[in-house]
């Protein structure tokens, strides 16, 4: 006979008090399959923790994005983000759906060559480019865009050195009505800073101004805040035809659309409170089509959204090591996924679904990773089923930022796969190992002994 | 050890103690154990009869019962023997 799955003996206490402002809380899913596979069969396979990438999931986001915005503008580009996942597969499969490359550095530039974008296709933001990034940049014909006035004058001198124009953009920041205000990044609109440098390269003669770039934060859950960033690069575009008869080719709205996943604090679900890519489409696309540019010189609309369209692709696999019990009683689950590969768990509530059918019951539980460290913490607080050691779990929407700002740590980074849309999984990124990271290393001929 | 003889488990998992007035859910383990308790079973015998019926080894479940037993400690479900 067949036992029955075991569940950790549990008794809790009932406490009749007020209800939650918000009602009951949601019952935690099961998610024991991705894309038709079986969570387990793949970590017996690829072992734990683990990556997976869903192809199909990507491909759909990318498309619902896309179609947002291009029913609504006759011009639109899409130029994918590497800082938010630069594994060479998750690149190709946007470059395949027709993204161009959004980069901002010099190992960014090079991946992207090495993927196989054309330089003309390579958006170059940053607010660190070398001389020899802007050299190489300018003569691959790349689009640069310029943070910072030291940055353009760079640029000056490498157009007088190699002899080419440069295809620029400036970046813009402002008050878009939100907070908190980005004004690191670029030439501030509301204080005529950014009018400035438009004048400084029109007058210059060196560089050609191509676009205007804004980048106005992160996790935007106001569409509202794009149509007053649009609206006022447009006010710059149009000065600019006005004053130099000089059309402005692309503007380029940036990033920060929000995925749904729930930031620590956020009173409601991310699944509530984002906004759709027709939201910030809408906004975004009004503003330009009811601006004064006219309707001949209407700019390409250019977005590098990041985020918003690889978060829910991604999923992080693990295994439950431990259970214990912590000083007041609580229990605590120690799993073997921390924030060395779950970077976004110092922002996110991540949703953690088990991998095998739990009862209803529940017990209030911190959720640690494998850490030798403190700050390791997943959910410091949760009503959680009862997971028992070897127990696996699912984490969900970590496909943005986490592969690209996981820490090797203390532990490796583990494989990563992709599912193609047939449901075969390939290895995308191998896990980790001992040669690997201590190759670049070197030790001096006296310490090459421990001494023992 | 054993459960006070005053705390009244229903069948689905609901368990009162009529001293303060107190109400607990337990889960489908928590109860067999406690009804085993409540039966007199030693240690031994409940484990057995566990691992039997359930997919977890011995040294697993001793644990979590350990665990479950300092819980019921916790809550003063339970009485010694002098």
């Amino acid at each position: 006979m067949e036992k029955k799955p075991f569940e950790p003996p549990l008794i809790k206490k009932l406490n009749a008090g007020m209800p939650a402002k918000f009602g009951l809380t949601p019952r935690i899913g099961v998610i024991s399959e991705i894309e038709g596979l079986r969570v387990k069969d793949l970590l017996d396979e690829y072992g734990s923790p683990l990556y997976v990438l869903s192809e199909r999931t990507i491909r759909s986001t990318y498309k619902q994005a896309w179609q947002a915005f291009s029913t609504r503008y006759p011009k639109v580009q899409f130029a994918w983000s590497y800082k938010t996942n630069y594994l060479g597969a998750v690149c190709n499969v946007f470059h395949q759906e027709g993204a161009w490359a959004e980069v901002v550095s010099g190992y960014e530039y090079h991946k992207a060559l090495k993927n196989g974008v054309p330089p003309q296709y390579i958006l170059f933001n940053g607010p660190s480019k070398t001389y020899e990034d802007l050299k190489e940049a300018t003569e691959k014909g790349s689009f640069i865009h310029l943070d910072h006035f030291d940055e353009l004058y760079m640029l000056m001198e490498v157009a007088e050195e190699t002899g080419k124009k440069p295809k620029a953009a400036i970046r813009v920041n402002m008050d878009t009505g939100i907070y908190p205000r980005w004004d690191r990044f670029g030439f501030n609109y509301d204080n005529g800073e950014a009018w400035e440098a438009i004048n400084r390269i029109m007058l210059s003669g060196k560089i050609e101004l191509a676009g205007l770039h804004a980048h106005i934060g992160t996790y935007i859950l106001t569409a509202d805040a794009y149509r007053v960033a649009a609206g006022k690069l447009a006010d710059l575009a149009v000065n600019t035809e006005r004053k130099y008869g000089h059309v402005i080719r692309y503007i380029d709205l940036g990033g920060g659309f929000a995925s749904k996943n729930t930031l620590k604090g956020a009173y409601v679900p991310g699944t509530d409170s984002a906004p759709s890519f027709d939201d910030y489409a809408e906004a975004i696309t009004a503003a330009l089509v009811n601006s004064a540019i006219k309707p001949e010189h209407l700019p390409l609309l250019i977005l590098e959204t990041g985020r918003a369209l690889i978060d829910d692709a991604g999923y992080l696999l693990g295994t439950v090591i431990a259970n214990k019990r912590l000083a007041d009683g609580r229990r605590a689950m120690i799993a073997d996924v921390g924030v060395n590969l779950l970077f976004t768990s110092f922002w996110y509530d991540h949703q953690i679904y088990p991998a095998q059918p739990v009862s209803q019951h529940t017990e209030d539980t911190t959720i640690y990773g494998p850490l030798c460290m403190n700050i390791d913490v997943l959910r410091a607080a949760v009503d959680y089923p009862l997971l028992k050691k070897g127990d696996r779990f699912v984490i969900k929407r970590v496909g943005a930022y986490n592969m690209t700002q996981w820490m090797q740590f203390i532990e490796y980074r583990p494989n990563v796969v992709m599912i193609d849309p047939q449901g075969k999984a390939h290895i995308v990124r191998k896990k980790e190992n001992l040669d690997y990271l201590t190759a670049p290393e070197e030790v001096p001929d006296h310490l090459k002994n421990p001494g023992f | 050890m054993k459960i006070r003889k005053n705390i009244a488990v229903s069948d689905t998992g609901f368990v009162f103690d009529p001293s303060t007035g107190e109400s607990f859910t337990v889960n489908e383990v928590g109860q067999e154990i406690i009804k085993m308790m409540q039966e007199g079973l030693s240690f031994d015998q409940i484990s057995e009869q566990i691992t039997k019926e359930y997919d977890i080894d011995a040294a697993g479940f001793e644990k979590y019962y350990q665990d479950f037993i300092e819980m019921l400690n916790q809550f003063k479900l339970l009485e010694y023997e002098r």
